[in-house]
């Protein structure tokens, strides 16, 4: 890898995105494009994996190394990829069906495994490109167009699954954060290992407005906390409320009131291996507590990719046997016939 | 009691062992073959086991067998048994159908007890008489008494005691067909090197199984095996499972392109996994996934990343790795499919043979999505057609799959390790700067095979988009044209078919310009070669040609069968490719001889086949 300066539009290509107008899969696309310029790493030491979905388009719009598979598979074959070679810095794009529904065995294992790839899941809660479908991650209730009547099952939350897969990086922002966004990318990007970043966005045609009691200018600051490690957790338009552990359980508190100092306020760490916090953090929901944006998780733990190349190459230069025939000849019986 | 056996110099002969899973049958008939293999015979052996890991001691549902084929002209592991080992009387019981009419026994006397009786469901407790079994066929060697005789001093406790067993047995059968112990000591000495106790219990067992034959019968003479005339070289013994894993492995070192497996466990492939897995040391990424799809999905990314990618499964994998052998068709990524048929439909026989995912690999896919399959037609020929499937795969930038079956994948034979320059150098159709720097598209072909260009991830200036989706024939940008979806179907046809000028053509042989021609594909050569040699010897005149290439299939393949008049497709499934062959001959009438019962053919069906094919 180079550190090379990179603009946005070295990672860009001539193609024009397709989504619908008002797709927030258009800001997230522009996002990344600058996120892998901060990153500094060369677009052909890029390569971008999607499955099928609406999202999964996004390698199309690329000027990195790409592949636009099969659907929910997108996960296996960037293992494949990055295990193959771990030079390369792998980009996995998937939406809430693809990713959680039809990948969900691929996404607990890669997440499992912690090879080292970045996980984009772009949860907009609905499939759109089979034209309004419920999702593993829509509530229950959700009416669409295969549940005219309301859903009666539960969701999965994303936070939940990977840390339920051990996962060691957790990460989430959501379509209309830039900033936010552009910060997970490049620090799920910096982490060794498997990194998952939720981005929740907005479907306009089939789940319009699913996100605006948290995503709407006037609510953000009630109802999300940017999370950073090492700094207090506090929220709010000017930044007077905190969050506050009350028995097992977090609480949301206003600083000044009901006897709460800034001094009873959590520090968030990302980086300790317990997660029993972080994931409280990830489940919070933005409703009575605040939405959990930015790194919840980074911990770093052995790296399956670098772990196969390593086994390999000390078990091969172990042996130090020259070729297919030399290992047969030292370690099977043999004979001669003349 | 033997002595009536007329017993001579003969080409081939063919010994059973049967006992429980534990009884160590296939060490000892692995032995035994191999000890024949150094002394030049030619060997063929078939492991035949019960698909439960450890049914119930001494329960017929619990025996498994190891059969043996040693000598001359040996292309199977033979129909039928000259001489059977039984451990217990469930074996006994179960394998008895597998002996020749002549054929003598030598089984464990000491365990005809009563509950090793009432477990093998015997109903008098006389076993031999209640088969029906001429007593002086049988050897009634009272092994555990033996055992505890030889071993008293050793100061192994009783358990260890009796798992020599198949050592003594062992012993005896070294006697009775004059091999040298002194082979069988060398390997129990590499096998035990780190057990000197082990090996020393092991070594005077089988020399008393050995003194137990010589004193007990010794107006009896021994069977004497004529020895094959084999090319001169190093060799080894392999199972066909083995022999595809180091195909693919020589494919590598030639290419240059460096081994992915992608893997899920499953039989009975499982051993290409294990093997690839130890071969860490030879710098192999074997790894295995969380389920078959991943399997083929993490082989075409590794695949995509310029890695000679491979996925290893059975039926009910292949079908799952369906759409993924799609999209790599699509995406044009050279990848190899094992698939080590086994008896279906859904789960089937998992651990019986059939060649009954014909029809799948050629054709198990959504849309036009032709792949080159290849089949390997012996243990040894799995190497062979492992490498071919890897250089067609690197070669013309397409998946290939390859078939090999139960039978085959584990059965062993003596293989001649190839020699430095055997095989040729693979050259994978990689991108060059020179043809990059000329202005390239991720669809250039080469205007002979059609093969597009592998450009590898990390090159700088080749970053490019593959994908299921339809791309332009130019471009290579998505596409719903319909004039250049129409292009691009038959070009990717075009891909496959322009294979036929990159294999060897069909040679018939034995009576090549007979009227009749016996054929076949996979894993039943041994069986076809040997029956259509027997059927000229006894004056019928017939010409054998065994497939390994089936799509495309060879170049010379139609005007060569139009010479014939009788075409007679021998396969263990309903008619799978002699459907296959009728689309290529139309009007042409092609007779048919078939089995699906799980177990290969016996040369004595495919006789009585031709035979009455050729009398009508």
């Amino acid at each position: 890898m180079e550190n090379k300066t990179y603009q946005a539009s070295d990672f860009k290509n001539s193609q024009n995105a397709r989504w619908c107008p008002g797709c927030g899969d258009h800001a997230i696309l522009n996002v990344l494009h600058k996120a892998m310029a901060e990153l500094g790493i060369a677009p052909h030491d890029t390569a971008v994996i999607s499955g099928i979905g609406c999202s999964s388009r996004l390698p199309y719009y690329m000027n990195t190394y790409g592949m636009h598979t099969i659907h929910g598979r997108a996960a296996a074959i960037a293992t494949g990829l990055k295990t193959a070679n771990p030079r390369m810095t792998v980009w996995q794009i998937s939406g809430d069906g693809d990713g959680l529904a039809i990948g969900g065995n691929h996404f607990i294992h890669a997440v499992r495994r912690n090879v080292n790839i970045n996980m984009l899941i772009l949860n907009n809660k609905i499939y759109g490109l089979t034209k309004g479908q419920y999702s593993p991650t829509s509530d229950r209730g959700t009416i669409s167009k295969s549940s005219p009547y309301g859903t009666v099952e539960d969701p999965f939350i994303p936070a939940e699954l990977c840390f339920g897969a051990r996962g060691n990086f957790f990460a989430r922002s959501f379509d209309m954060a830039l900033d936010v966004t552009r910060e997970v990318m490049v620090a799920a990007a910096r982490h060794e290992g498997a990194s998952v970043v939720e981005v929740l966005q907005n479907c306009v045609i089939f789940n319009d407005g699913i996100h605006r009691y948290f995503a709407d200018k006037e609510n953000r600051a009630d109802h999300t906390i940017l999370l950073r490690h090492g700094e207090k957790m506090l929220f709010g338009a000017n930044k007077e409320k905190g969050l506050v552990q009350e028995g097992f359980g977090l609480k949301a508190v206003t600083i000044g009131q009901d006897g709460y100092t800034i001094d009873d306020v959590l520090v968030h760490d990302a980086h300790c291996r317990e997660n029993f916090l972080q994931q409280q953090l990830a489940m919070m929901d933005g409703h009575e507590l605040p939405l959990a944006l930015g790194v919840i998780r980074d911990y770093d733990a052995p790296v399956y990719d670098q772990e196969v190349e390593r086994q390999t190459n000390e078990i091969h230069a172990k042996k130090g046997y020259t070729g297919l025939r030399d290992m047969i000849m030292r370690t099977h019986e043999t004979w001669e016939i003349h | 009691m033997l002595q009536e056996t007329n017993v001579k110099p003969i080409e081939k002969v063919v010994v059973r062992f049967a006992g429980d899973s534990g009884d160590g049958m296939q060490l000892a008939g692995n032995i035994f073959s191999n000890i024949s293999a150094e002394i030049g015979d030619e060997i063929s052996t078939f492991p035949d086991y019960p698909a439960e890991i450890r049914a119930p001691q001494g329960s017929l549902s619990g025996v498994s067998g190891y059969q043996v084929s040693v000598g001359k002209g040996v292309h199977t592991p033979g129909d039928e048994a000259d001489v059977l080992v039984a451990m217990n009387p469930a074996a006994l019981k179960t394998n008895l159908r597998y002996l020749k009419r002549d054929g003598i026994i030598v089984c464990d006397g000491d365990s005809f007890t009563a509950a090793n009786l009432r477990k093998a469901e015997y109903k008098t407790d006389d076993p031999v008489k209640e088969l029906g079994i001429d007593p002086r066929r049988i050897m009634l060697v009272p092994m555990a008494t033996l055992l505890k005789g030889t071993l008293a001093d050793s100061g192994l406790d009783q358990k260890a005691i009796m798992k020599s067993k198949n050592m003594l047995a062992l012993g005896v059968i070294c006697w009775l067909f004059d091999r040298p112990l002194e082979s069988v000591l060398k390997k129990l000495h590499n096998k035990f090197a780190k057990k000197p106790a082990v090996y020393e219990a092991n070594a005077k067992v089988l020399q008393a199984g050995w003194d137990y034959g010589h004193n007990t019968h010794s107006s009896m003479p021994v069977y004497r095996i004529d020895t094959a005339q084999s090319t001169p070289g190093t060799y080894t013994d392999v199972t066909g499972n083995t022999a595809t894993a180091w195909g693919l492995i020589l494919a590598s070192e030639k290419s240059g392109r460096p081994l992915f497996l992608g893997s899920y466990p499953i039989t009975p492939a499982t051993d290409i996994l294990h093997e690839l897995a130890k071969r860490k040391d030879l710098g192999v990424k074997a790894v295995q996934m969380e389920d078959e799809i991943a399997g083929i999905c993490s082989a075409i990314g590794a695949s995509y990343a310029g890695h000679l990618a491979v996925t290893s499964t059975s039926g009910p994998g292949l079908a799952l790795k369906s759409e993924g052998i799609g999209l790599a068709v699509m995406a044009e990524l050279p990848l190899v499919v094992i698939d080590v048929q086994r008896g279906g439909p859904s789960t089937g026989l998992p651990t019986k043979t059939e060649q009954t995912d014909l029809l799948q690999a050629l054709y198990g896919r959504n849309g036009e999505s032709p792949v080159c399959v290849v089949s390997a037609v012996s243990p040894t020929d799995c190497f062979h057609m492992a490498f071919e499937a890897a250089r067609i795969a690197m070669e013309h930038m397409t998946p290939v799959i390859l078939l090999t079956d139960a039978y085959i994948a584990n059965g062993s034979s003596a293989w001649r390790i190839p020699e430095p320059g055997d095989y040729p150098e693979i050259h994978p159709h990689l991108l060059s700067a020179e043809r990059l720097e000329q202005g390239w598209l991720p669809y250039d072909r080469d205007e002979n095979t059609k093969a597009r260009y592998w450009a590898l991830p990390g090159m700088p200036g080749a970053m490019h988009r593959v994908g299921g989706l339809e791309k332009d024939y130019k471009t290579s940008v998505i596409s719903t044209n319909d004039a250049n979806h129409a292009l691009m179907v038959e070009t990717r046809r075009e891909k496959i078919a322009r294979i036929a000028d990159d294999i060897p053509e069909m040679k018939p042989m034995l009576d090549a310009d007979a009227d009749t021609i016996l054929l076949g594909w996979g894993g039943t050569y041994g069986h076809l070669l040997t029956a259509a040699t027997e059927l000229n010897a006894a004056g019928k005149r017939l010409a054998f040609w065994q497939f390994r290439y089936i799509n495309p299939l060879p170049k010379n393949t139609i005007e060569t069968l139009r010479r014939y008049k009788r075409i007679i497709v021998a396969e263990l499934n309903t008619g799978m490719f002699a459907d296959y062959l009728q689309m290529h001959l139309p009007g042409q009438e092609i007779l048919r001889i078939n089995k699906i019962e799980g177990q290969p053919f016996l040369v004595k069906e495919i006789v009585d086949g031709v035979t009455k094919f050729m009398e009508d």
